[in-house]
């Protein structure tokens, strides 16, 4: 009972933020430089013609009515159209979260796969070769650019040795989109039973995940490591290897369960963080992301977009959390299962 | 690289349509077939009709291909080999032919029975004025297009009979009928259209945004937004010599270093507006074909602001035209894929060509001595602007114009303006005292680029000249026929005239570039800088 209090209370304590960021985003897009109405008049339009355009916008009205009927608009699930599109935000960005979700999920799986083994073994043997390793790619991936290891990346295994298919994206010419179920190629050319799809589709986000994992190792591989050292030393530790109990046991299920904390809660940052950063990642390998189009959009001084994005961007951040709490929540070994 | 191969022999052994149930591929045929071309494009198309309000300059290449207009302008062979259009020669298009009135004040046109939309129904004089109607209604850029021809109201479009035109025009003007030309004054399937406008919506923006209607050699079938889309060949166009390629796929890849590996992997047939950096290596390493062509009636030019001291001193104006590094520029700024704009040796110009070299040189001495008569010994202190969506080509320049500035006492700090600011900063309030401009003007008449760029309060007189000479001459020139005898006499006048102030100060006329495989050919250089595809062909 008390973890479902936990969790509900956890739940109702998101609403604020939401709103929050709400007020903020349309204050933030409405501080933005430059005007649309001039911008989407195109470069030769007279006065006129941008007054007709103002008006159509819906500028010409005072902020708080603005507000209130965004307000409304967002209550029927109705983020407005992307003028430099033409098309509904929603639809614009139901079409590009899948894209970059895809890709930074396996990126992240990918640095996950690498560090938190990396971060275990070097916080078992401070100062052996594999604990230079880590500092190692870890000063590397803080430290190299993303977009420089993309080129890099791209360079060698496309460019000099053919290996990788061509930077085009998220599919070859060859290949036409799956139907859509859940957005993500790989998964929906499965479950179409199309493997010469999902194999192109898992080729393509190769280079690109790779980039995004050197990028996330950092902060994942460093926090395991310290997490583990702090464990590692705690009294617990001792008293079980006291008692006997094995290595292995004593480091994946008395050590790494509490160190899984703060690793659990740095996961769900980078993996905010990669989403809306992967920006130049998405620019060199041609991918339609979420990223992309916002900074198309700030540059356009598109308000409805801009608002959409973060919104959606925000709420991502909120629901990551939460499920990051609700997950901490449950394996938390100080919140006894018995009580 | 290999499984393309295995496709490629496999479609040609088997069949392409045998693989297609199997593989949920474009015709696989497709994307290796000598029909198609591919091409990559650095720019994201936003719309699928170009009247709409925020449809970007990318998405004209829609327009070009797709629709037909009454008439086309003509293509040349330059000495180099490279295709340009012609400015000087006006093709019949869907117009098989036109009568200019004895007074010059409307233009008949007989529309071809050839002319057919895609649905197979005849072209008529309705779906013209309908389209033209649309095209002044909806303002925004297409009116501003349109009024340049001195066409700004739907009572100037007369439909004569089903297949008899006119327009009518308050005055005669060598700009009207060019103007028809431009991709703006597309002819839409009117009936097609109409069936999909509402109330809120009269003229169908909604449905042609997503859903052209047109007659054009090329279809589009295909539109991922912000991905790619394709062209397919309308078969039963008949208004000029069917297109070679079937097919064309257009990808957008933002990012330039990618385009470049990919056209020299020759995964890619075609790539255009290629950075000038790249294209020069690429000539040179010969991996691809580089095909460019001077832009008409375009200059990039640093401008000087005369309302503001002390660029209202002329002698200021001259000391800084003499000394620009402009060799340094052309070869830094634009990897010397430009036509140089300095070093001409006239004070009048002895010919109406537009543009020519200015009399100006780089001359630190002559400089420094200007500079002295003009009480500034000592220099001055200013900012110099440009467009940040311009900086492969503004920054080096912009660099180098600060280093040798400095040279005559001239400190210019750098003012970096994001290009969502631009407009309204350098060509609405006027206010930036230096900038790099790059102005160049769709219809082919010098009297055209100083409508727009040297008379007060027009939109690309960012330098806020004012010389009621000037005004009065191109007034007067405007909508003259280049044979008037007064024609001559009034552009050399101008040019003399801006030769003399330089509250413009030309750098160099760009080269639009295009880079492809060595097999492809046809490219065509357009004034409306697009990827026309009608005369691609894959050797």
């Amino acid at each position: 009972m008390e973890k479902l209090s936990r969790i509900f209370g956890r739940i109702v304590q998101a609403v604020p933020p939401v709103f929050g960021v709400i007020l903020i985003t349309f204050l933030l897009t409405r501080a933005l430089p430059g005007d649309p109405a001039v911008f989407f008049a195109g470069l030769m339009a007279d006065e006129d013609t941008i007054a007709q355009i103002r008006a159509e916008l819906g500028l010409d009205h005072s902020l708080p009515v603005q507000f209130l009927y965004y307000l409304r608009d967002l209550l029927h699930g109705d983020l407005g159209n992307s003028l430099s599109t033409g098309r509904p935000v929603l639809t614009e960005l139901m079409s590009r979260l899948p894209a970059s979700l895809e890709l930074t999920l396996a990126g992240l799986l990918l640095s996950m796969a690498i560090a938190i083994p990396l971060g275990v073994l070097a916080a078992t043997r401070p100062g052996s070769w594999v604990d230079h390793l880590c500092r190692v790619l870890v000063t590397a991936g803080v430290s190299l650019p993303t977009f420089f290891t993309g080129l890099f990346l791209i360079y060698i295994f496309y460019y000099l040795l053919g290996w990788a298919p061509s930077p085009l994206g998220r599919l070859d010419f060859l290949y036409l989109s799956p139907p859509q179920v859940t957005g993500f190629y790989s998964i929906d050319a499965a479950l179409a039973g199309d493997w010469e799809v999902f194999w192109a589709s898992l080729r393509q986000m190769i280079l690109p995940a790779i980039t995004l994992s050197l990028f996330a190792l950092a902060p994942i591989a460093r926090m395991t490591r310290a997490a583990m050292l702090a464990a590692l030393s705690g009294e617990y530790v001792r008293t079980a290897r006291a008692n006997g109990l094995g290595g292995a046991r004593v480091i994946w299920v008395y050590a790494f369960r509490n160190a899984a904390l703060p690793v659990l809660t740095t996961l769900g940052m980078v993996f905010s963080f990669l989403l809306g950063a992967n920006v130049l990642v998405e620019k060199v390998f041609s991918w339609p992301g979420i990223g992309s189009y916002a900074i198309g959009a700030l540059v356009a001084s598109d308000y409805a977009a801009v608002q959409g994005f973060v919104l959606c961007m925000a709420l991502l951040f909120v629901v990551v959390n939460l499920f990051i709490d609700v997950v901490l929540t449950l394996i938390d070994p100080r919140i006894g299962l018995e009580s | 690289m290999k499984r393309r191969d295995f496709l490629r022999a496999g479609s040609a052994t088997i069949g392409g349509a045998a693989l297609l149930p199997f593989l949920r591929a474009l015709p696989a045929s497709a994307a290796a077939g000598d029909d198609t071309l591919l091409v990559v494009i650095g720019d994201t198309i936003n719309s699928l009709d170009l009247h709409r309000t925020g449809t970007n300059r990318p998405s004209y290449q829609v327009a070009v291909n797709i629709y037909d207009r009454l008439v086309r302008f003509g293509t040349k062979t330059l000495e180099d080999g490279t295709i340009a259009y012609d400015s000087t020669v006006i093709e019949p298009e869907i117009a098989e032919s036109w009568e200019v009135a004895e007074d010059g004040k409307s233009i008949t046109f007989k529309i071809s029975p050839k002319a057919k939309f895609w649905d197979g129904s005849q072209v008529t004089a309705e779906d013209v004025k309908w389209s033209f109607d649309r095209a002044v209604t909806l303002g925004g850029f297409p009116l501003t297009q349109m009024k340049a021809g001195s066409m700004s109201s739907p009572e100037q479009f007369v439909v004569v009979d089903e297949m008899t035109f006119r327009v009518d025009l308050p005055a005669p003007s060598k700009l009207a009928l060019p103007d028809l030309a431009v991709p703006v004054p597309l002819v839409i399937n009117s009936k097609v259209a109409m069936e999909h406008a509402t109330e809120d919506d009269p003229w169908a923006t909604e449905y042609l945004h997503e859903n052209p209607a047109g007659s054009g050699p090329y279809k589009v079938t295909r539109w991922d937004a912000g991905q790619q889309f394709v062209y397919e060949r309308n078969e039963d166009w008949a208004l000029g010599t069917l297109p070679p390629m079937k097919r064309v796929i257009v990808r957008e890849v933002p990012s330039a270093a990618t385009r470049r590996a990919l056209l020299e992997r020759g995964d890619v047939d075609f790539y255009m507006d290629v950075p000038s950096k790249d294209a020069k290596e690429m000539a040179e390493s010969g991996v691809a074909k580089v095909e460019g062509a001077p832009i008409d009636n375009c200059l990039h030019v640093l401008g000087l602001n005369v309302a503001m001291a002390p660029f209202d001193n002329k002698l200021v104006r001259q000391a800084i035209a003499f000394a620009l590094p402009y060799e340094d520029i052309l070869a830094a700024g634009a990897y010397g894929r430009g036509k140089p704009m300095w070093g001409g040796t006239e004070g009048t110009p002895s010919t109406t060509e537009w543009p020519q070299p200015f009399p100006y040189a780089t001359d630190l001495e002559k400089a420094k001595a200007l500079m002295e008569e003009a009480g500034f010994a000592d220099g001055f202190e200013t900012t110099l602007s440009y467009n940040l969506g311009l900086a492969d080509w503004m920054e080096p320049t912009a660099l180098l114009i600060q280093e040798s500035l400095a040279k005559i006492g001239i400190t210019a700090t750098l003012d970096k303006i994001p290009g969502a600011n631009w407009r309204t900063a350098a060509l609405v309030e006027k206010r930036l005292p230096m900038h790099l401009e790059n102005f160049g003007g769709w219809l082919n008449y010098p009297d055209y680029y100083f409508y727009w760029a040297y008379i007060e309060g027009h939109l690309f007189n960012s330098s806020n000249y004012s010389n009621p000479e000037i005004a009065s001459l191109v007034e007067e020139t405007l909508t003259m026929e280049t044979d008037d005898p007064a024609y001559e006499p009034n552009i050399k006048r101008m040019i003399e005239i801006a030769f003399e102030d330089v509250p413009r100060i030309p750098l160099y006329q760009p080269y639009l570039d295009a880079a492809m495989k060595p097999e492809v050919e046809g490219y065509v250089s357009w004034f409306h800088r697009q990827l026309a595809v009608t005369n691609m062909a894959k050797g």
